[in-house]
């Protein structure tokens, strides 16, 4: 007990020095887990070559083992090395927020344009110049401040039970609130930040009062409670609680990847009108980015034909660049015209579309 | 001057900081405590009317009524199951009951924001429970959806009914039972006697019991998050994170703290005269045997609740752990060091402060003391959301003071681990400081003035009174605080800073998004260490 006591008085003690000691940065590159090597600079020439292999730290709120590869073959082709941290969109943005002029990152990369929109609001980006990136993504799928640029596309669309649902019956996402689909519906909570971008959009289209509608109108056609995310509405699906659901596409892919003979198939909505609401994986420059050049070569090689085809079908998005062929087995889903609204507006219409879905009872 | 006077000075000096450095210590401690609720009284000065004639047509009286559902439901069940189940391994005897009295308090080892996941995990379309359903050949008709009040209810229940249980089956061991016996000779019926006799004289004990559960169920974040269930915690996050409205979220914490403090004053009231101890050895005594059909519901019924409580959800977790070891990243362990360095930090902190408070005590006992000791501990009936919310605000204000005259614009204060172990202090300050306290307590100042007579020093009397005799206390203290820190979610994921993320923000993360099994891994780590506590809780109610 009296060891334990003081070992435990011990480590305390010393954890709080060696806190302490600690500065930020240092902690940061601990919980990327990396090393920091800090080129030494003597002359300018050596100067201009350290900075050409400046290493480029990303906060990221995409999951490591869909961007590691990616920086590992950057920095195999490029020599810059590239570290990052991955956490939750608005924990990153409130952490950038909060260091200011102090923030070690150079990109802030995350899914979905509402978080991104979002970061631009809070003054956290800044406008990139580049024409590699205004050549290879389209105009829908960038901020018109050019503060951030989809990298990948996924489509948040339908999917139904082939057992239970004949294909011809469905049209768009709004007739998903007629009578004919009532207690057949499931979907995800309005807490994800992919429905409300959904329903901003649905803003966009067709105004509050509208959206309202047709939000009012899914909610009584729920055959359950919402769910926690896009993988158990097609479980439910496929367990017969309900016949068809909106979810994004990759979500589906990996459950058709573990399960090729799954008795559901994605359907495109909206065809003969707005289109199919697509969303992005993005990534910006901060603001007070000491990295520039680099941080924008990052983006570019991102952007760039021999990346997009792998950097989406590694989780089975779609390519940015329109130049590039989805990977098959996501090709397999069939082409479908897109929703070319700019995305810009799924961030800035959110609040309202919180509102609009509190006010119809999605929970 | 000679060196005699300057001994004498230096002496009186010392003399004169004794005495009043542990009160201006107290008071410095009272300060900061109180200090995360200014900032939530003031944010009425500004109201954002539009949002709040949002909430108002949307939210808010779902908030209301689905947080009086909650408190009527878990607030009854775990009543009827506590005193049920201590009556039950009291008065009676039958094949398990050695087992059973402290099993029945295990589930107090799982967080509710566990066991809601676990739950609707085994219950999910395409879960282990519709498997075996598919295989006896039952349709999805026959699966339970747990995603209503009844299933956050029944979550909250079996994760908290043992604090009405433990309280519970001290009192009846020490009064409940003799009473009845003799209310019995004098012609009571049984039931009479139960509830004219033995629920009156053991009320200070379940009302306390009671007050615990319904402070936990207030307070917490996970479990209402995972099932969707939205109850002022939610709508606090989602003010903060969603709305961007900092002053929103601090009135709806407000609204929060109003039922908290019902559930204090009930509690002040329900307890009486009557404080609850756990003193008194509990005598040995004869059990009857339980017999007849009675007799074997109940044996069933008590069986169910620990292996629904405790059984089922930890086998539920060790199969997720090893069905998806493979994708578990290394980081898990990392996380746990994280956590567990970060708790002993916390817990050290709050040492020191709950010795500054004993010492004070200690030192003299005056009304302006006693209250600044009793007001100081109530950030244990604050909810994690609250309190985040409150030191955020505060912080945020000293911070751009300082901005202002130091001409810097960084927020040093809030952002930092600061602001997280101020959190973890103030709300754990109560059970660091009650073991320390009590063994204080126990410390007769004759024993002091008798080391003194036999010639001990100062140093002399800490080193080899106080401190061998506190040390026990100190020891409970320490890891009591460390395990609530490894649990705490809410203020820890609003007040987290980079690189000290825990296990239960990785669990309410992974959570949210409904991944179960890879949330079983940083689960199951955690029921291990809350195990630890149960375990000294069940050493000290003599099984």
């Amino acid at each position: 007990m009296k060891t334990m006591n003081n070992w435990l008085v011990a480590l305390a003690v010393g954890s709080a020095l060696t806190l302490t000691a600690c500065d930020n940065s240092e902690q940061d590159k601990q919980t990327a887990g990396e090393e920091q090597n800090v080129a030494e600079t003597k002359s300018p020439a050596a100067e201009k070559s350290a900075n050409e292999q400046k290493e480029i730290v990303v906060y990221s709120s995409r999951k490591e083992h869909l961007i590691k590869p990616f920086f590992e073959q950057f920095t195999q082709e490029t020599g810059i090395p590239v570290v990052y941290i991955t956490d939750g969109a608005a924990p990153l943005i409130s952490r950038l927020k909060a260091e200011g002029e102090r923030s070690p990152a150079d990109i802030l990369m995350t899914v979905d344009a509402g978080n991104l929109w979002q970061a631009t609001q809070e003054d956290i980006l800044q406008p990139i110049e580049s024409d590699v990136l205004e050549n290879n993504i389209p105009e829908s799928l960038q901020d018109p401040n050019n503060e951030w640029y989809g990298l990948t596309v996924r489509a948040r669309t339908i999917v139904y039970s082939k057992d239970r649902v004949n294909p011809e019956e469905l049209t768009t996402y709004e007739a998903l609130g007629d009578e004919q689909w009532k207690g057949r519906l499931c979907l995800r909570t309005s807490k994800k930040v992919y429905n409300q971008s959904l329903v901003a959009m649905l803003i966009a289209r067709h105004g509050e009062e509208k959206a309202q509608q047709i939000v009012e109108g899914w909610v009584g056609n729920l055959a359950t409670a919402p769910f926690s995310n896009d993988t158990k509405v097609m479980n439910a699906i496929e367990a017969g609680a309900c016949d068809v659901g909106i979810v994004n596409t990759y979500y589906f892919g990996r459950l058709e990847k573990e399960n090729p003979e799954i008795p559901l198939a994605l359907f495109w909505p909206n065809q003969d009108t707005s289109g199919v609401h697509v969303n992005i994986s993005g990534a910006g420059i901060t603001k007070h980015s000491s990295n520039v050049e680099n941080a924008t070569k990052l983006l570019e090689w991102l952007s760039s034909a021999e990346a997009q085809q792998m950097y989406a079908g590694h989780n089975m998005e779609y390519p940015a660049n329109s130049e590039i062929k989805p990977v098959p087995e996501v090709e397999a889903w069939g082409s479908f015209k897109a929703d070319d609204i700019n995305l810009s507006k799924a961030g800035e219409l959110q609040p309202q579309a919180v509102k609009v879905m509190d006010r119809a009872g999605y929970k | 001057m000679n060196s005699s006077t300057t001994d004498a000075s230096v002496y009186r000096w010392r003399q004169r900081m004794g005495a009043w450095l542990p009160a201006v210590l107290l008071s410095a401690v009272f300060a900061i405590c109180i200090m995360p609720l200014i900032p939530l009284l003031a944010s009425w000065g500004q109201v954002e009317g539009e949002l709040w004639s949002h909430l108002w047509q949307t939210e808010l009286p779902e908030l209301f009524s689905n947080t009086l559902i909650l408190i009527a439901l878990v607030g009854s069940a775990s009543f009827i199951l506590g005193v049920s189940l201590a009556w039950l391994v009291v008065m009676y005897d039958f094949p398990g009951r050695s087992i059973l009295q402290w099993g029945l308090m295990l589930p107090l080892a799982i967080p509710p924001y566990i066991l809601a996941f676990v739950l609707l995990g085994f219950t999910d379309f395409g879960g282990p429970l519709q498997q075996f359903l598919f295989s006896i050949g039952l349709g999805i008709e026959w699966l339970p959806d747990m995603r209503n009040p009844l299933g956050v209810g029944l979550v909250f229940t079996l994760s908290l009914y043992p604090y009405v249980y433990l309280l519970m089956r001290s009192a009846l061991q020490r009064k409940g039972r003799s009473s009845y016996e003799s209310a019995r000779t004098l012609g009571y019926s049984k039931a009479a006697a139960f509830w004219r006799l033995v629920i009156p004289l053991t009320r200070p004990a379940w009302v306390a019991g009671l007050a615990l559960v319904l402070m936990e169920t207030l307070a917490d974040f996970g479990a209402v998050s995972i099932f969707n269930y939205n109850t002022f915690t939610t709508a606090v996050y989602k003010s903060w994170y969603g709305f961007y409205s900092h002053g929103t979220a601090a009135q709806l914490a407000c609204l929060l703290l109003l039922f908290v403090s019902m559930a204090v004053i009930a509690e002040k009231w329900g307890r009486g005269k009557g404080r609850y101890e756990q003193s008194g050895a509990a005598l040995k005594q004869y059990r009857q045997r339980l017999t007849g059909l009675w007799g074997v519901l109940a044996q069933v019924g008590a069986w169910s609740v620990f292996v629904l409580g405790f059984i089922l959800p930890v086998t539920q977790l060790l199969y997720w752990v090893v069905s998806s070891f493979d994708q578990h990243t290394e980081g898990t362990i990392d996380l746990l060091l994280n956590t567990v360095l970060l708790a002993i930090l916390a817990a050290t902190i709050t040492l020191l402060v709950a010795s500054i408070m004993v010492w004070a005590q200690r030192q003299k006992q005056t009304k302006s003391r006693s209250f600044m000791i009793e007001f100081s501990q109530l950030g244990y009936a604050m909810p994690g959301t609250v309190l985040a919310v409150g030191i955020m605000m505060a912080l945020n204000g000293i911070d751009s003071w300082i901005a202002d005259i130091m001409d810097d614009q960084s927020q040093w204060l809030a952002t930092g681990l600061f602001a997280l172990l101020l959190a973890y202090v103030i709300r754990f300050l109560r059970i660091g400081y009650g073991p320390l306290a009590s063994s204080m307590g126990q410390i007769k100042p004759s024993v002091v003035e008798t080391a003194g007579i036999l010639g001990a020093g100062k140093r002399e009397r800490l080193f080899r009174v106080y401190i061998p005799l506190l040390r026990p206390g100190v020891f409970t203290a320490l890891l009591l605080v460390f395990v609530e820190v490894m649990k705490e979610m809410p203020a820890t994921l609003i007040l987290r800073t980079y690189g000290w993320d825990t296990l239960a923000v990785r669990i309410y993360e992974l959570s949210a998004e409904g991944q179960w099994e890879l949330t079983s891994l940083p689960a199951i780590m955690l029921v291990a260490v809350g195990v630890i506590p149960v375990i000294l809780l069940i050493k000290k109610s003599d099984l």
